[in-house]
């Protein structure tokens, strides 16, 4: 018998519509198993499940999960309470999951209810000190007594891992615990997942849209959409010898450090929760489909043993010659006068310097990608750009004119010109006017064309974006994350930009969306458009810029052409990116290799 | 590289527009209930069975008696025409004191939210002054003045209402200045009214409607309460305020004298928060879901 | 020129003479200030913890019957003007359903408030139903909030107990925009106090305001205004120190 037995388990929400169906797993002490899916897939909620716990307006409508022996779904609710010691959950946000108002002590002792006996005082105290320095964090007085908003990102998930493992549970359900940390803090974290498990005592689910960093982690992997689990396997079966047509897809479109890649989108969009389709979730996408994937769904199909696909072609689709993900040449050097050319950019931020004479140049047709970490100034700089921010001073010039930093300063012909996309696709628009009406707005601004003339140029440009050109009439609340990203480089486009400034674009984005946004703007680059790409995603960074600078604590440390720099960087801090970023391993590419030598990247 | 036609419907049911506000009970209830007293105020004196100001029979005469079918008030007058006729003043002054308090007070959050720095500061400043100080002694003092002047009454309560309409606005729009789409507005160059009118009035609009319906309750209560003390429209006049403080002794006796002027504030007041509750909830409702 | 001097009087406890009746005014109004204060101090010492209760509860009980039932009276209540319900407690209370206590608050000069407590009863019910009502659905909203927070779900999921949930760890959160309206609503039980007084005949610093307001009496006027200034000036002083002492600064991630 497994440790963790899972089956049917079934997941509605309160007005019947159903969340997830049928999910199947088990996993063995000491394993880890990735759960992984794109937003919608109803991969959270199953996290959840497996500590008997939905969120408001949803139910568990049947099924059973078995941990070490204990049903959970059966028992009443003051037994469920007591569960720290079967199973223990680590959310996604630390800053908003712990408590703003009480110390760190008080946090990690009251977890301490449901362990057996209860300890208290001395012995609790002593067992927090214990796991506080599990996990890399001081154990003294002072520091227990702090408030979650006095430790950085990376404590305060580490406080939610200590805090989860108090009564030591044999399963831990981690929920995207590494989403918005540095990528240095990530490596920790995982590296600190996949020691406590090795020791055989504790397993623990880890939930992740992230693909690279879920086969750093797992050892078992479970792919899930639409609320299905499509296929489950081990993590090598899988990533190497995907079965269902949806894993395929998702790992097409999954960048690599290592190359740029040709990432592979996904056609359509994913089905919203307690949406039914009726027969196989993924079959209005799949480019396999025939008429009985549409009738009913389609059970598990084991493949190998242990590896199980829910797909009724999956013989046909694993015997069909792999398409591999082909390599992209890395573009040639751009010749010309710079596009935009910045010198010396100093930034402050209430007094204190964030940039310290930061230089870059662009060519049209060029993309310069901005690396850095959160604290690097990486956003004030595309900030000061965009001139939305007052502290800076440089030495600009765009299209060989100067350029002055505030936005107010400049002219018309500038301000068209340099056209900012920012990170959050959720308050790019305005959320009480429609598509088209916010994206007439710079053709009236700029180019004074009203009416039907700037109707039809609306639809002409949401179609270059590819999304259709009847999205004018809608809402923003009606779009998904991607769309509204696409509308908001829509919207930069039609002011004829020469270079856009991209902050952060697909940070928000599922992994086949995300695919879908890079080849567009693969697509404006080779049309001529410039573009300064900021990101802390060494993998985007590949995919999609010509050159790169890498930014550290409002430093540029090191710059020059993305191959050269990604795979033998000169920097320390460079190296120590490459080093901690997940990669994708187990995937054959083919295409023209690059042009600069491969070098093995350090490890 | 197209997508196919069909976009992910991120807000399920998301009736745009004015339907959705339509469904919700308590608005409709809300408007039932202010129609009903609207009804009443406007047409009520041109239906008055007897004259309002001329005694019929004796001193808090029961229901019934001389053809008055709700009793006679404190002088022998009708009760029922007294309370048909005893609307008009609130029917203009309350509308017209909330109208002008939220109109004054989106001018003023506007403008502090949108200038920020030394004007908001001030603006605030000054709101929490007039905020501090109770309504009803800041107007009593001002008609021990003045008199009880109706246009009098009206600008003070106005004045009262206007910065807790203004702090809301300021609340809403606050966070919209650094909206990605306000500041898209700002690199690109919109003018600041264009900024004001066409990107972020339109969200404030919602929290606006809510203010209004609290704040014409608001006015009705204070209205009223200044018509009780004595302080409002005065007697002989028919009001229902007035009312309500001529009759009082008469509790005992014949409480419909007071009661019937009590139901129709009551009647005008909920109305007007039930307005404001059911926008509330919808906008509750929807707003849930634009984010994520 | 008249302000100064008077100003400096006032400093030396010295209000004037009042016009009506040639009497200092300190003596006149000194008595009804402490009944307008015993009043409100009463009524604020139900009010507060009634308004606790009633609103942790409708957050808890969110959208069950007791919810639905809370937000309709609360707003029934709110919606009627406090000369209204005032009217309709006398009726209820003391002339026309039951007889329980007298319709006027009668307190003789120079006895103390308390000494009365049936002439309390009807004033501190309306204040206690006008400004609870307030209170309460403020408080309800701040704890729906808090209650949806994620920190909340992660103790749910530690397998705290609900009582530990709602007070340690939700309350801290949820008291911090509820205390500037708890002053708010104190400066109002010490405003409403004019309508409720004159209602009952309570001889406190509201009914002496209308009083002396007909009367023309200026100097007393003048120094009450001043008095009920001062209280609110103190009161929101307080609202606004309270949260800056609480006010958790966001670190950066």
């Amino acid at each position: 018998m497994s440790l963790v037995e899972v089956e049917d388990l079934t997941v509605r929400l309160d007005d019947g519509g159903g969340i997830v169906e049928g999910i199947r797993l088990a996993i063995e002490p000491g394993r880890v198993m990735g759960l992984v899916g794109e937003s919608g897939s109803g991969k959270s909620t199953v996290g959840l499940a497996l500590l008997g716990y939905t969120r408001r307006g949803a139910r568990i409508a049947g099924g059973r999960v078995c941990i070490g022996g204990t049903e959970l779904l059966g028992l009443p609710p003051s037994a469920l309470r007591a569960r720290g010691e079967v199973v223990a959950y680590v959310p996604q946000d630390p800053s908003t999951a712990l408590n703003p108002r009480l110390s760190i002590r008080t946090q990690l002792l009251e977890a301490l209810v449901s362990a057996r006996g209860r300890p208290r005082g001395e012995e609790a105290l002593s067992r927090a000190r214990e796991l506080l320095a599990d996990v890399g964090l001081p154990t003294d007085g002072p520091f227990l007594r702090r408030r979650p908003h006095e430790l950085s990102g990376g404590q305060q998930q580490r406080v939610a891992i200590a805090m989860a493992l108090m009564c030591r549970p044999r399963l831990i359900v981690l929920d995207e615990p590494t989403t918005g940390l540095d990528v240095s803090t990530q490596a920790k974290v995982l590296a600190l997942v996949r020691r406590h498990c090795s020791g055989g005592e504790t397993s623990a689910v880890y939930v992740s849209h992230d693909l690279a960093v879920v086969a750093e982690v797992a050892d078992e992997l479970t792919v899930m959409y639409g609320g299905r689990v499509l296929e489950q396997g081990t993590a090598t079966a899988v990533l190497r010898t995907p079965a269902h047509p949806y894993t395929r897809a998702l790992l097409d479109a999954v960048p690599s450090v290592r190359h740029r890649l040709r990432l592979r989108a996904i056609d359509g969009a994913a089905p919203p929760p307690g949406a039914a389709p009726g027969g196989c979730v993924f079959a209005p996408r799949c480019p396999h489909t025939i008429a009985a994937c549409l009738a009913a769904e389609p059970e598990q199909s084991e493949l190998a043993p242990g590896h199980l696909a829910r797909c009724l072609r999956v013989r046909e689709v694993s015997a069909a010659p792999r398409v591999h993900v082909a390599r992209v040449p890395d573009p040639p050097q751009a010749e010309g006068e710079p596009l935009l050319s910045v010198r010396e950019l100093d930034a402050f931020y209430g007094g204190r310097q964030v940039l310290f004479g930061v230089s870059m140049q662009l060519r049209a047709g060029e993309c310069v990608a901005v690396v850095g970490e959160s604290g690097s100034g990486k956003t004030t700089m595309s900030k000061c750009l965009a001139g939305l921010h007052e502290e800076c001073s440089a030495e600009v010039l765009l299209d060989g004119r100067p350029l002055p930093l505030p936005a107010s300063r400049r002219d018309r012909q500038q301000r068209r010109t340099l056209q900012y996309v920012f990170q959050n696709p959720y308050a790019s628009l305005n959320p009480r006017r429609t598509v088209g009406d916010s994206l007439a707005v710079p053709l009236a601004h700029f180019f004074d064309m009203r009416g039907a003339s700037a109707r039809a140029r609306v639809a002409e440009v949401l179609e270059r974006v590819g999304l259709p050109g009847g999205l004018a009439h809608r809402y923003p609340a009606e779009l998904s994350g991607g769309q509204r990203q696409r509308v908001a480089i829509a919207r930069g486009l039609l002011c004829s930009p020469g270079v856009l400034v991209c902050d952060e674009v697909t940070s928000a984005l599922d992994v086949s969306v995300q695919a879908a946004v890079i080849e567009l703007l693969r697509g404006l680059l080779r049309e001529g458009l410039g573009m300064v790409f900021v990101t802390h995603d060494l993998a985007v960074v590949r995919s999609i810029a010509d050159r790169a600078i890498v930014l550290k604590q409002g430093r540029v440390v090191e710059e020059g052409r993305v191959a050269s720099v990604l795979q033998a960087p000169s920097h320390p801090y460079t190296r120590a990116l490459l080093a901690d970023t997940a990669e994708l391993q187990g995937r054959e590419t083919r295409g023209a290799t690059s042009g600069v030598p491969a070098v093995q990247p350090v490890s | 590289m197209s997508t196919t036609a069909v976009p992910t419907v991120m807000a399920p049911g998301a009736v745009r527009g004015m339907r959705r506000y339509l469904r919700s009970p308590q608005l409709r209830l809300g408007c039932a209930l202010l129609v009903v007293a609207v009804a009443v105020a406007v047409l009520g004196p041109f239906l008055t069975p007897f004259d309002p100001s001329v005694s019929i029979g004796p001193a808090y005469a029961p229901p019934g008696s001389d053809g008055m079918a709700l009793g006679g008030d404190q002088i022998g007058r009708d009760v029922l025409s007294r309370v048909l006729a005893g609307g008009v003043h609130l029917l203009w002054m309350a509308p017209l004191a909330a109208l002008s308090s939220v109109a004054a007070g989106a001018a003023l959050g506007l403008t502090a939210a949108f200038h920020g720095g030394i004007a908001d500061v001030l603006l605030m400043r000054l709101m929490d002054v007039v905020l501090a100080f109770p309504t009803i002694v800041f107007a009593l003092l001002f008609v021990s003045i003045i008199g009880p002047q109706p246009w009098l009454l009206v600008l003070l309560v106005a004045v009262a209402l206007t910065p807790g309409v203004a702090r809301v606005v300021r609340g809403t729009a606050l966070p919209l200045m650094s909206r990605e789409y306000v500041q898209w507005g700002r690199a690109v160059g919109l003018s600041s009214s264009r900024l004001l009118w066409r990107e972020i009035l339109p969200n404030v609009t919602s929290p606006l409607a809510v203010e209004l319906g609290v704040r014409l309750m608001i006015a009705i209560n204070i209205l009223a309460s200044l018509s009780f003390l004595g302080y409002g429209i005065q007697p002989p006049a028919p009001d229902w305020g007035v009312m309500v403080s001529e009759n009082r002794n008469g509790l005992s006796s014949q409480p419909l004298s007071v009661f019937a002027p009590i139901v129709l504030i009551v009647l005008f007041a909920a109305g007007g928060n039930l307005i404001a509750e059911g926008i509330a909830r919808v906008m509750a409702r929807s707003e849930g879901k634009d984010e994520r | 020129m008249q302000y100064g001097s008077w100003f400096g009087g006032l400093l030396g406890g010295d209000l004037g003479e009042s016009l009506i009746t040639g009497r200092p005014v300190a003596e006149a109004i000194g008595p009804r200030v402490l009944n307008s204060l015993s009043l409100a101090a009463i009524s604020l010492a139900i009010m507060l913890p009634l308004s606790l209760v009633l609103g942790v509860a409708a957050a808890y009980l969110r959208d069950r019957a007791f919810d639905r039932g809370f937000l309709g009276l609360s707003m029934a209540l709110n919606a009627t003007p406090e000369f209204v319900t005032g009217t309709l407690l006398i009726s209820l209370l003391a002339t026309n359903v039951l007889r329980l206590v007298p319709p006027v608050s009668v307190i003789p000069p120079g006895d103390l408030p308390w000494w009365h407590p049936e002439a309390l009863v009807l004033p501190v019910t309306t204040l206690v139903l006008g400004g609870s009502m307030y209170l309460s659905r403020l408080v309800r909203i701040s704890y729906i909030d808090v209650l949806s927070s994620e920190y909340i779900e992660m103790a749910r999921l530690k397998g705290l107990s609900t009582a530990r949930v709602l007070f340690r760890h939700a309350l801290p959160n949820a008291l911090g925009p509820a205390i500037p309206a708890a002053m708010l609503v104190a400066a109002f039980v010490v405003g409403g106090v004019v309508v409720v007084e004159t209602l009952y005949g309570y001889p406190g610093m509201g009914s002496a305001v209308v009083d002396a307001a007909r009367d023309r009496d200026v100097p007393k006027l003048q120094a009450l205004i001043m008095l009920i200034a001062a209280i609110y000036f103190v009161l929101n002083l307080v609202a606004d120190l309270i949260p800056g002492r609480q006010r958790v600064r966001r670190g950066r991630g």
